[in-house]
């Protein structure tokens, strides 16, 4: 029930062209916030237009990891690119992503097969 | 005697997560599900985090928690002793936050997953934030 707690968040990021995938797991708190802004907005600086942060395996999110993914949206969209979200269908980072109202700015999705083609 | 637990620490980031890892695991003690469980990590988190970002700008300050079985459920109180909050009912509307970073969802998700919500704040001598949560019942017959 406690698995993963406290568990530093760590992130794969893997590019192709202009679409960068950024997979997150661990804790998605205040304390994990600076290191992915930091990863997501270097992505950003990189030229990236397509950035798909697969969540699938982050087991806590709250309202300092929505501040992040909310700011590299507004960031990137000011740029012309779009970020896309890949959660589990349930849980409780599902639940916070719904409640949050993200979703009418980032399409959250099943799988990274889901997101539009370039 | 009834059950509970203190914990004071520093208003540091990292202190977030052991907040949210001493509720869970004093929530679980006492009976709640898992999904009771993880609305209430979310809510400790906001609470905790709050004091880290806003309490004691500049500086680090008190975390004060306290968990308290209830009966029939949990009573959680988190305070500091920083800044205090100038304007509760706005801090409390969603999407209102001082820092751009933030979305200012704290106190909605805070409410959202408690039964009972209250804040207690002074300028200049804290915050008090305390929150009830009780457990779902039982499934007749279980």
């Amino acid at each position: 029930m406690l698995e993963g707690a406290g568990k530093p968040v760590q992130i794969a990021i893997k590019r192709q062209g202009r679409t960068a995938t950024a997979r997150l797991s661990g804790e998605f708190d205040l304390k994990a916030a600076p290191q992915v802004r930091e990863q997501l907005d270097g992505l950003i600086d990189a030229g990236m237009q397509r950035i798909v942060i697969d969540l699938r395996q982050v087991r806590f999110l709250d309202s300092s990891g929505l501040g992040v993914l909310l700011g590299r949206y507004r960031r990137l969209s000011e740029r012309g690119g779009s970020i896309y979200l890949v959660t589990a269908a349930e849980g409780s980072v599902r639940t916070v992503l719904e409640m949050s109202g993200v979703r009418q700015v980032m399409p959250l999705l099943a799988s990274e097969s889901e997101v539009p083609r370039a | 005697m009834t059950q509970y637990f203190e914990l004071a620490c520093p208003s540091r980031p990292e202190n977030v997560g052991l907040c949210r890892v001493a509720v869970a695991t004093f929530a679980a003690n006492l009976g709640f599900t898992l999904p009771e469980i993880e609305e209430i990590k979310v809510a400790v988190s906001e609470a905790v985090s709050n004091v880290v970002v806003h309490a004691y700008p500049g500086v680090e300050g008190l975390i004060g928690l306290r968990c308290q079985d209830s009966g029939d459920g949990i009573v959680i109180s988190v305070r500091d002793e920083g800044v205090g909050i100038a304007d509760v009912a706005q801090a409390r509307q969603a999407s209102f936050s001082t820092d751009p970073e933030r979305m200012g969802l704290g106190f909605v998700f805070m409410e959202s997953f408690s039964d009972e919500f209250s804040v207690e704040s002074a300028l200049g001598k804290g915050t008090r934030i305390e929150m009830r949560k009780r457990r779902e019942a039982p499934a007749e017959g279980a």
